[in-house]
């Protein structure tokens, strides 16, 4: 691996990318919008360079730009992306075309949409060969069985045959790896490449991306928000903000000394660089609740043991079987067991994260808890009531004390109601208050939510994602509930964003004494606000305890796999300075 | 696949069942009884009961119906009132002609409409592309039968291009051994008969067809627009791909998803479309003796050939999902 030196063009001779000056502009009706401006930096061959910043930052359009895959309404503006010497810029269509996937290549970022459906996987790889003129004719297939087993894809030969659709998210990740890489060109794009993925396939798939371009010497242009992976990943950092870049240097330096503000605040905000849940908001006030919980037992209190006060909900060995359809005319069903045999407690007042990758059954759990799915055996208990079995009134009145917020902000609000409506909508459904009480309500939960009152008669559309989800949170709480299940509830947000919105969970669980169940995949972000976490894995609770215990402490190597492919893990950032 | 085709298959029958049931209602249902709808201004007392005891609408409703079910399925459909001939008959001799023309209807639909809509999409915002608009907002809004006499008058009438009305040149002699005109001169080798069937029916396809290739090409419109944003084309040309390849491959055959469903939607409306068209070009379909029986209330009719167009559309609509299947390799898996 090459660790250039921070003065640009030094180490091994001319970069093989340069871009310098880059300015994008995109052309809306509404007038024109500069996407990047001003962007230098290089690549050299066989270096790893990581572009991070948030959404909207311009790290994404960057990388358009330079393998001429802008939007169409966007352009580059100024600038040039000097590429082996060649500038980009001025290149025309039929050049650029020649040059991708041949010398530019691309792994993209959901591997669930970019695969194209109806094809099979092995003839998606097939015309990457022969469009490229790279083999023609009986030595494509071989090759594309090599390329494929070369990405780490199990059984290839066969799997070449098959549709996207019969693949995993991580398998179809391997299938458009071994694309990018298959006419081995000498720089690689990989935008976002394992974000949409669970942690440990993301591992995986990274630690394959790695070696592969290592061993070919490829230069990888690593597109990401998440500054844990571009510490372990790059060898050197360029960090965007609001299309500039704002500061870049070899990846450790960056992170151990940033120079820029913005920087400063994307480390403290990451996750996954090793924070913990005390140095969020809790710390101050963490004492008056735990004024409160004096009479718990208090750190590793398994199971309700609190003689005063019983936990707000009680998993009881909770199953849950989904009826398959059987393969083939006369295929006899199947039962697929979601959800095995769960058992534990959410105290009140407290956090409880339910952990697990896709498929572990975590959703499944929430489903159950907010009532709408009822479990196939064992009990859930509300406030030591059964959540299923209930009648039309006692149903209306637990969906009052249970509210949920989920994933994502964009999907879950009504794009045709305005703010106010939105948030008005529960206490309206239930009959609580008359016009102007309620209208007193709405401007207190938006107090609360610290969004200002003039968004009251906007719609959707016209707020951005953290502050959406704000006004989901602000709708959650508008019937004062006592639990409130966050499913996902952080996942579709920016790290810095993600920070403010998991504050502002945790002030409201003081202020208000409300308990979370909080389902996640990101153990990083767990670790910020849970109390307890119960790992689930295939649909059975394989660990339990107390947030220190199991990231300290944990027992089985499940757990482990799951925190040790936490990117970044092990880096101890800025914690000296 | 096999699976699908047989589940729907099974589907059928329950289906029809049903519509038995309706269609054997509808008739007893008819104000004075089958016999006085039968009879019309000839219904005196005398005459009612003579039916009612020729045709056992005397016998308590579920015997009536097991007897009639009995006779269906040994394909008896009964016998039409006006013209004394057995309702089965009847209907083989028309319904090929009908069949042919729809499906001439449906390949100009598609054969214009896809390609129409495609290069809208491609060019889109261009003339080309407000030029189909256009079109297809006037094929949609344009009536069919006035569409109809339009073409017949400019076509048939004034520039003489394309015969006005029938089938076949009366003064022309042909064999016709499977009742679909332009297949018939093909498989006798009587070339000038079905060029001349092939004319007969290009005037009223294109008029029937009308609305399908307006829909038809504003639905592949919008779908090729759609996929052309799709991250996977967007993959496509990352790894090299591009022109004729990027644009069969991957934009047509997905945006063709979309397309198939909208395409077996509209071959119900070219069944029930033909009635007017046929109308105009004097055309002997079912659709002209379809509604002579409905003036003439002849009920043995109505009810054989509404069950028979179920069968048909039913058909018509396990071929457009099988078709699905072949396009789409998710559908498969169903």
């Amino acid at each position: 691996m090459t660790t250039t030196s921070t003065n640009r063009g030094g180490g091994s001779g001319a970069p093989l990318l340069s871009i310098r000056d880059l300015e994008v502009t995109f052309r809306t009706e509404a007038g024109s919008a500069v996407a990047v401006r001003g962007a230098s930096f290089d690549v050299h061959a066989g270096q790893t360079v990581a572009v991070v910043g948030e959404s909207g930052s311009g790290k994404s359009t960057t990388a358009a730009a330079v393998i001429g895959l802008l939007a169409g309404n966007g352009s580059v503006t100024g600038g040039s992306i000097l590429f082996d010497g060649e500038d980009l810029t001025t290149l025309g269509p039929d050049a650029m075309h020649r040059l991708r996937g041949s010398r530019i290549g691309m792994v993209p970022q959901d591997p669930m949409s970019n695969l194209n459906p109806v094809r099979r996987v092995g003839h998606q790889i097939d015309e990457t060969l022969v469009d490229n003129a790279v083999v023609t004719g009986r030595d494509v297939r071989p090759r594309t069985v090599e390329l494929l087993e070369e990405a780490g894809l199990p059984d290839a030969a066969r799997r070449a045959q098959q549709y996207p659709h019969e693949f995993s998210g991580g398998m179809r990740q391997r299938a458009l790896i071994a694309m990018g890489l298959a006419a081995r060109p000498q720089l690689l794009i990989a935008d976002e490449p394992t974000s949409a993925l669970d942690v440990t396939v993301q591992r995986v798939i990274l630690d394959g991306l790695t070696d592969l371009t290592d061993r070919l010497g490829v230069a990888v242009l690593l597109i990401t928000h998440d500054l844990g992976l571009a510490a372990e990943r790059a060898d050197r950092i360029v960090v965007m903000y609001r299309g500039e870049v704002v500061e870049q240097g070899p990846a450790r330096q960056l992170l151990t000394d940033p120079q820029h503000e913005y920087t400063r605040r994307l480390i403290a905000a990451a996750p996954s660089l090793a924070s913990r849940r005390a140095e969020l908001a809790r710390t101050g006030a963490q004492v008056a609740v735990a004024g409160v919980d004096d009479l718990l037992v208090v750190p590793a209190a398994h199971d309700g043991q609190a003689p005063e006060e019983r936990p707000i909900v009680e998993v009881d060995h909770v199953s849950k079987v989904f009826r398959l359809r059987g393969k083939g005319l006369l295929g006899r069903a199947t039962d697929f067991t979601a959800v095995d045999d769960v058992s534990f407690v959410v105290p009140r007042g407290r956090t409880v994260a339910v952990v697990g990758e896709s498929g572990s059954g975590k959703s499944t759990v929430a489903k159950m808890m907010l009532g709408l799915l009822p479990p196939t055996s064992g009990t859930i208990r509300f406030d030591g009531v059964d959540v299923t079995g209930k009648d039309r009134a006692a149903e209306v009145a637990f969906r009052r004390r249970v509210q949920p917020i989920f994933q994502d902000p964009y999907a879950s609000l009504d794009p045709l109601f305005t703010i106010y409506r939105t948030i008005e909508e529960p206490l309206r459904a239930h009959g609580i208050g008359d016009g102007a009480s309620r209208r007193a309500r709405v401007r207190e939960l938006m107090d609360q939510v610290a969004l200002p009152a003039e968004l009251l008669r906007r719609y959707p559309a016209e707020l951005s994602g953290g502050q959406r989800q704000r006004v989901a949170i602000a709708r959650a709480l508008a019937l004062e509930p006592e639990l409130v299940v966050c499913d996902e509830a952080v996942s579709a947000l920016d790290v810095i964003v993600q920070s403010q919105i998991l504050r502002l969970l945790v002030e409201l669980q003081e202020r208000l004494g409300l308990s979370y169940l909080f389902i996640s995949h990101d153990l990083a972000v767990v670790r910020q606000v849970a109390d307890h976490v119960c790992v689930m894995q295939s649909g059975r609770l394989v660990e339990e305890g107390t947030v220190e215990d199991v990231f300290e402490r944990p027992r089985t190597e499940y757990t482990r796999t799951l925190l040790d492919a936490i990117p970044g893990r092990d880096l101890e950032l800025g914690r000296t300075a | 696949m096999t699976r699908l085709v047989l589940r729907r298959l099974a589907l059928l029958v329950p289906t029809l069942f049903g519509l038995s049931i309706l269609l054997f209602l509808w008739v007893r249902a008819l104000p004075g009884g089958p016999a006085t709808a039968l009879l019309g201004e000839r219904a005196t007392p005398e005459a009612v009961e003579r039916i009612n005891e020729l045709y056992g609408f005397d016998r308590p409703l579920p015997e009536q119906y097991v007897t009639w079910l009995g006779q269906l399925l040994q394909g008896n459909f009964g016998v039409s009132t006006r013209t004394n001939r057995p309702v089965l008959e009847e209907f083989l001799a028309r319904f090929p002609a009908t069949i042919e023309l729809a499906l001439v209807a449906l390949l100009v639909a598609v054969g214009v409409g896809i390609p129409l809509g495609y290069l809208a999409a491609r060019y889109q915002g261009r003339t080309v592309d407000h030029a189909a608009v256009v079109m297809s907002l006037l094929g949609v809004t344009v009536p069919v039968f006035f569409l109809a006499f339009l073409l017949k008058w400019l076509f048939a009438v004034q520039l003489g291009w394309f015969p006005s009305s029938g089938r076949q040149d009366p003064a022309m002699v042909a064999t016709h051994p499977t009742g679909f005109y332009v297949l018939d001169g093909l498989l006798t080798r009587e070339w000038d008969a079905s060029w001349d069937a092939f004319l007969h029916l290009l005037l009223p396809a294109v008029a029937l067809g009308s609305i399908p290739l307006a829909i038809i090409a504003r639905i592949t419109r919008a779908s090729v627009i759609d996929v052309q944003h799709a991250d996977y084309v967007r993959t496509a040309r990352a790894k090299g791909l591009a022109g004729g390849h990027l644009r069969s491959r991957v934009i047509l055959h997905n945006a063709m998803l979309p397309v198939s469903t909208t395409i077996g939607l509209q071959v119900g409306l070219l069944l029930s479309g033909a009635v007017l068209t046929e109308t105009v070009f004097a055309y002997p379909g079912i659709g002209k003796f379809l509604s002579d029986a409905i003036f003439a209330l002849d009920y043995a009719v109505l009810q054989g050939f509404i069950l028979l167009i179920a069968v048909v559309y039913a058909l018509v609509n396990l071929a457009v999902d099988v078709s699905y299947g072949l396009i789409d390799p998710r559908m498969r898996a169903r």
